[in-house]
């Protein structure tokens, strides 16, 4: 399967083509390269996942296949490799990435039509897709780490793609600091994980992981906040909603679909050294997902800024991955990995594969919208669904999805990962589904709030909503005909937690709670949102004004993080130490240039021009050596 | 006490005499008449050693050349009235006495010195160590053992030098 | 008799003089006056080393004579030079010759 390395080389060639080139080609062209490059990688994508399952399984697993890996870097016994590893999950992300990716980058006709950078946005996004891409196919973890950072770096790119406007520059720099300072941690980790274990490598079966054993659980939980951050987890989290900034397009792959699963996809990926090593450090796991997909959901109830709601699903449904990948429990009869035991592991993959669809539907339908009434504000929109019927129609289904309605692939995978919390513990089962109720209510309230409600005349009399072209609904049918067949893939047949075959059994118990509860919050949100007043929501805004103003400030947790750096780890530590260096280290020197300029002045006098003096200086000079001479 | 000593005394006591009168004379004009005596004696003591050509030499060039350039350029800038600006007296003191040191630390080392050869003998034609211009000559040319080519062709490269220079330094612009 | 000694008194009385000169004169033709001195007490020397102490050799002797040539050469030049300053500063003392001083 050499011709993978096409997957990544394509569009490195583009970014690299697109960004030498930059505005010496027209707009189109660039367009048309980037997503030309893009439509062969998604081609290849296909092929390889075509190829590589259906191919023989050995002893029910599919093989791992590995058709490069170069010694990249040698360090004694330790080496960094490059490489390309195909086994189900790196398969199936490169589904998930390229398909995405496609869609945005051919809707991104129409949305960016126009805009000043057309040639580096297209340029940015192939940057992205081939890290992003090299991130999953990863064969070890500092390649991982390698290609995790240039995510990173297009990320930041992209989300500063309006570098006129202040707003996107402080967001970029926002998600760059706080994710780097999260990747901190997982550098931390892969040095530990590196120096204990002996490799880089996810061949789990080498003897090194023995003997490593012990320094292993910390090595993992560095490598999670690591991930945490780059998945916005809770409390890393505050840099996804301003993340919001960039192009909407690039929401949608960047941090709604591929890069903000990064995280989850790491977890995935050292899955066998959490279970087998460190299977007490998963709660940690657990209860961080359990409070962030909470926390996240609490806050899309109320926000007003339709990427920020969509922002804070994400949060909250990337969580719920979180939290199906920690309430693996090992195998009880004997082997450590067990299908049934580790049904979580299928689910968070599932759910990742189903999200990745719906909440770029999601987001590229908010594209339209906010292409067609110029604002992120519900208050502008109400009543769009007569103006956008195609955009209306897939967000619904959308919704639905996320909601965790059947037949919509949402909720197959979110039933797995409740039945896996079930199975775990009931109070996160349980909390899990309440959760879930939430995110019906709030997915509906902006439904609600964005295709019914009141109609915002004045705004939309002064500028006429109308459809998007085709180049933006084409993504969004795709999506939406991926999004209702998603479900019925037997999903665990490809991916599972031991790599053999699972079913998927429905627990209609769990199901039908999921779905009654889902059901009960939309027609709550339909019965406070979906009217042209909306008495009851007013009401419950003037009685609990704190609770909603809590909410809408996100709890604050941004004034917090403001507090704790700019007053305390700033006045206190950053400030003396810039003290300390302006004066001090800049003082010696700056002491140094002074006393030489003083001590070149003081001597000047000797350099007078006059002969005489030489001479007189010359003379004793050589009587000295003279009386020296002598004695 | 032969005429040579005779000789000798007469003229260290000029070359003295005047060397000394050369730095301290008031007029620059005599200062410079002085010197000529002074170059006169050394070519005379180069006659007592034996060195005609050297002793030609000094005079021809120092004596007839350089002298009469230097009376020459004194007349063209200030004339007699050499106004010898006011030195303070406490530099010349100062400088005398580091010199009338000095001569002593000299004077020191050459009677601390045990020379080879105490005395002067008298020239002989025969002896080996004079030479006729058409040795020096050949001497001057020539590259093997006592050869002064290299620094005879440097001097000449100096010459030209200096020639060319002082064109263009003195030159009216 | 004419002792090595002598001949050399002689010359580093004509050499101390001209050191005397050269820093207690103002006027620059009289301070290249006193490096004619110190020059010409040079060559005596070599003169003398080569006439007493090396009688076979004759190195010595033509170093004077390349000293006369190097002697005449820099009192070329510097009167040149003294001539120059003289048209541009009507004056050759050298308190006076600031304009090359830093």
């Amino acid at each position: 399967m050499e011709y993978t390395l096409f997957i990544l080389l394509l569009p490195l060639c583009s970014f690299l083509l697109l960004g030498l080139l930059d505005s010496k080609i027209s707009k189109t062209a660039a367009g048309i390269i980037g997503t030309l490059s893009l439509g062969a990688v998604t081609l290849l994508s296909y092929f390889t996942a075509f190829e590589y399952f259906t191919a023989d399984r050995v002893n029910g697993v599919f093989e791992k296949v590995m058709p490069y890996n170069i010694t990249w870097l040698p360090l004694g016994n330790l080496h960094f490799d490059m490489g390309i590893l195909l086994d189900p999950i790196s398969v199936m992300m490169l589904i998930v990435i390229s398909t995405v990716s496609l869609m945005v980058h051919i809707y991104s006709f129409g949305y960016m039509k126009g805009e000043r950078g057309f040639q580096r946005y297209y340029a940015f996004l192939s940057l992205f897709t081939m890290s992003m891409l090299g991130l999953v196919v990863a064969t070890n973890i500092f390649q991982m780490y390698l290609f995790w950072e240039l995510v990173g770096v297009s990320s930041y790119l992209l989300i500063g793609f309006y570098y006129t406007t202040p707003a996107a520059i402080a967001a970029s720099k926002k998600a760059f600091i706080v994710t780097r300072f999260a990747d901190m941690f997982f550098l931390v980790g892969i040095l530990i994980y590196g120096y204990y274990c002996k490799s880089f490598g996810f061949d789990f079966n080498a003897e090194g992981f023995a003997a490593g054993a012990f320094m292993l659980p910390t090595a993992l939980v560095l490598m999670f906040i690591g991930g945490a951050g780059k998945s916005a987890m809770f409390p890393l989290h505050i840099w996804l909603p301003d993340a919001m900034e960039g192009p909407t397009p690039v929401s949608a792959l960047i941090h709604a679909a591929t890069m903000v699963v990064a995280g989850v996809f790491q977890i995935a990926r050292l899955f066998p050294l959490w279970i087998q090593y460190a299977p007490e450090a998963m709660s940690i796991v657990v209860w961080v997902g359990v409070v962030t997909a909470f926390y996240a959901a609490a806050v899309a109830c109320v926000q007003s800024d339709i990427k920020r709601v969509l922002a804070f699903s994400t949060i909250s449904q990337i969580a719920f991955m979180m939290v199906a990948l920690g309430v693996c429990l090992p195998g009880e009869h004997g082997a450590v990995i067990d299908n049934h035991a580790s049904l979580g592991y299928m689910a968070s993959m599932f759910h990742l594969f189903t999200h990745a669809m719906f909440k770029a539907l999601l987001f590229l339908g908010a594209g339209c919208i906010i292409h067609a009434v110029h604002s992120n504000e519900m208050s502008a929109m109400g009543g769009l669904r007569k103006y956008m019927p195609i955009t209306h129609i897939t967000f619904l289904i959308a919704c639905l999805a996320i909601a965790g309605i059947p037949p919509f692939s949402g909720f197959f995978s979110k039933d797995e990962i409740l039945t896996a919390c079930m199975h775990y513990s009931p109070v996160v089962g349980w909390i899990m589904t309440g959760v879930a109720a939430m995110t019906a209510f709030y997915m509906f309230r902006l439904y609600f709030g964005i295709f019914w409600g009141t109609e915002n005349k004045e705004l939309h009399a002064h500028h006429t909503p109308h459809e998007a072209p085709l180049a933006m609904t084409l993504p969004l049918i795709v999506l939406t005909c991926i999004t209702l067949v998603a479900g019925f893939i037997p999903f665990g047949h490809f991916v599972s937690a031991s790599g053999e075959a699972y079913d998927i059994h429905l627990d209609w118990t769990v199901a039908a709670t999921s779905i009654v509860v889902a059901v009960a919050s939309i027609a709550l949100a339909t019965y406070v949102y979906a009217g042209e007043r909306q008495p009851i929501a007013e009401k419950l805004h003037g009685a609990f004004p704190r609770l909603h103003r809590w909410a809408f400030k996100r709890f604050y947790l941004d004034e917090v993080y403001q507090f704790v750096t700019h007053r305390i780890i700033f006045a206190y530590i950053s400030r003396p130490i810039a003290w300390f260096d302006r004066n001090v280290v800049d003082g010696f020197f700056n002491f140094l240039a002074w006393g030489t300029h003083k001590l070149s002045h003081a001597i000047r006098g000797l350099q007078s021009g006059s002969v005489q003096l030489y001479a007189q200086v010359f003379l004793l000079g050589i009587l000295v050596i003279l009386l020296l001479l002598i004695m | 006490m032969d005429s040579h000593n005779i000789m000798f005394v007469i003229l260290a006591v000029i070359i003295l005499i005047s060397s000394v009168a050369t730095v301290v004379s008031k007029s620059i004009i005599r200062a410079a008449t002085y010197l000529l005596f002074v170059l006169l004696g050394t070519a005379g003591l180069y006659f007592l050693l034996g060195y005609t050509f050297l002793g030609s030499v000094q005079i021809m060039v120092y004596a007839g050349g350089i002298i009469v350039l230097y009376v020459f350029s004194i007349l063209l800038t200030s004339g007699q009235q050499e106004k010898l600006n006011r030195v303070y007296l406490m530099k010349k003191i100062a400088v005398g006495m580091s010199c009338i040191a000095g001569l002593g630390i000299f004077i020191a080392m050459f009677f601390k010195q045990q020379f080879l050869a105490t005395a002067l003998s008298a020239p002989s034609e025969s002896d080996a160590s004079f030479l006729s211009i058409e040795e020096i000559g050949k001497h001057m040319l020539s590259t093997g053992e006592g050869g002064f080519l290299l620094p005879f062709e440097a001097v000449s490269i100096l010459l030209l030098a200096c020639i060319v220079g002082g064109l263009i330094i003195a030159r009216k612009r | 008799m004419i002792q090595l000694e002598y001949l050399l008194i002689i010359s580093a009385v004509m050499l101390f003089a001209g050191i005397y000169g050269f820093f207690t004169r103002k006027s620059t033709l009289a301070m290249l006056l006193s490096i004619e001195l110190m020059l010409n007490a040079a060559d005596i020397n070599f003169a003398v080393f080569n006439r007493m102490l090396f009688p076979d050799g004759h190195e010595g002797y033509f170093f004077a004579i390349f000293g006369i040539a190097i002697a005449a050469a820099e009192s070329a030049i510097a009167i040149a030079i003294m001539i120059n300053i003289y048209r541009m500063l009507k004056n050759i003392s050298v308190d006076e010759l600031k304009q090359m001083k830093w």
